[in-house]
């Protein structure tokens, strides 16, 4: 399928119609409202709080967030950010509760030091990882943007951002981004190696320094495991595998099947030179 | 716009971050509109404490609203006092910017504020 963030800039890319076509989808709204409610979860607020959303878009998770009832800590007081006029104007039409700004979230987050208490954000910030002129670099970008969010959130306040990186490189230029911000930062898949994979990047600012998980969001979940890359283990960093060693074809295969490539099954016989018949 | 977002924005240009003046914004030729939203004390006492009030008292003489007292509220007499409770909800969260333009104050940037939604893209050169 292809990515809309390897052709155009989000503010061009979601204009008038792509906007309404965005907003009247009744798969993407089902999609973006299971990830919010997943979002919320991860978040785990007990009271009212102010959120701030970013790449709000049409406010479709901006909406779950006024909705969330009385008896589970809402509802919500929210402000959203985005680039995209078009998808702004959506939002005005459609009469949502939150206040909007439109602004490029990798120009930083123009709200003083501890503002909110959360943030979320819906497929959004693999948006960061372009950058349409040479002025701005994708590092650039999103060491303004971490460095804005980890200064407008409260101390102890979580940021859950749902994103669709491209590939691992991505992936970990986001995660390293939001580290050096001074985030505590894990990533959670659900439904891994799947099509369907959703990637949640979970950030705290400040805080719990919790035993096996920096977040502290996992606690108590079940069919969670916790794998920390800080943590190497003994074998790790003695060197490099070996090419062409056992080891090395067995971590290829598992790249290629969480690829989704079909890959034969390893036995006995992975990785074996196949000896001289007489 | 909100009034309580307004207590929260301050001037994106990044010479301004350093500066005092970037905070508050203030607003210019403001129409302002009322919103009816339903009253939610938990949520005003859990901002309070976040709610820079002089910057508030600025924004609202700003505004052209009565002058508000010169402290804060605590936490417990705003919930003792359903009055206040209601004037600051009205004040904060009913009051709505709806066109106008936000003012630095340090760097004298304009942010239009259209439909209420204030405009904060920055030409690459102030970013």
């Amino acid at each position: 399928m292809s990515r809309p963030e390897d052709t155009l800039q989000a503010d061009i890319h979601y204009d008038d119609v792509e906007a309404r076509k965005y907003t009247t989808s009744s798969r993407i709204k089902n999609i973006q409202a299971s990830m919010t409610q997943r979002a919320l979860e991860l978040l785990d607020l007990q009271e009212p709080s102010f959120i701030l959303d970013v790449g709000c878009g049409s406010g479709l998770s901006g909406e779950i967030l006024s909705e969330v009832p009385e008896d589970e800590g809402g509802p919500h007081v929210w402000v959203g950010m985005d680039i995209s006029a078009s998808m702004l104007d959506v939002a005005l039409q459609r009469d949502v509760e939150g206040d909007l700004l439109l602004a490029d979230i990798g120009q930083g987050v123009p709200f003083r030091a501890g503002t909110f208490d959360a943030a979320i954000s819906i497929s959004a910030i693999q948006w960061l990882c372009n950058a349409e002129t040479s002025e701005t670099s994708p590092a650039g970008r999103l060491s303004r943007f971490f460095n804005g969010l980890y200064m407008s959130l409260k101390r102890g306040g979580r940021a859950v951002c749902q994103f669709y990186p491209k590939n691992d490189v991505q992936r970990h230029m986001i995660t390293n981004a939001a580290v050096k911000a001074g985030f505590g930062a894990g990533i959670l898949e659900d439904d891994p190696e799947t099509k369907n994979m959703k990637v949640y990047l979970v950030l705290t600012a400040g805080g719990s320094a919790a035993s096996g998980d920096i977040t502290g969001v996992v606690d108590g979940m079940d069919g969670v495991d916790v794998l920390d890359s800080r943590k190497k283990s003994p074998k790790a960093g003695k060197g490099e595998i070996k090419k062409g060693s056992k080891i090395w074809i067995i971590k290829k295969k598992e790249q290629m099947e969480r690829k989704g490539k079909i890959v034969k099954a390893t036995t006995k016989y992975t990785g074996r030179k196949r000896r001289v018949q007489f | 716009m909100k009034v309580l977002t307004l207590n929260f924005l301050t001037c994106a240009v990044k010479a301004c971050k350093s500066s005092n003046d970037s905070f508050p914004l203030h607003p210019k030729d403001a129409e302002l509109a009322h919103d009816d939203i339903e009253i939610n004390s938990q949520l005003l006492v859990n901002v309070l404490p976040r709610i820079d009030w002089t910057a508030l008292r600025t924004t609202s003489t700003e505004l052209g609203f009565p002058e508000l007292p010169e402290q804060p509220p605590t936490a417990e007499t705003l919930e003792a006092d359903e009055a206040m409770l209601k004037e600051l909800h009205t004040l904060l969260l009913e009051t709505q910017m709806m066109e106008g333009k936000l003012v630095c104050g340090h760097c004298g940037h304009e942010y239009a504020v259209r439909e209420g939604i204030a405009n904060f893209l920055l030409p690459s050169h102030l970013v």
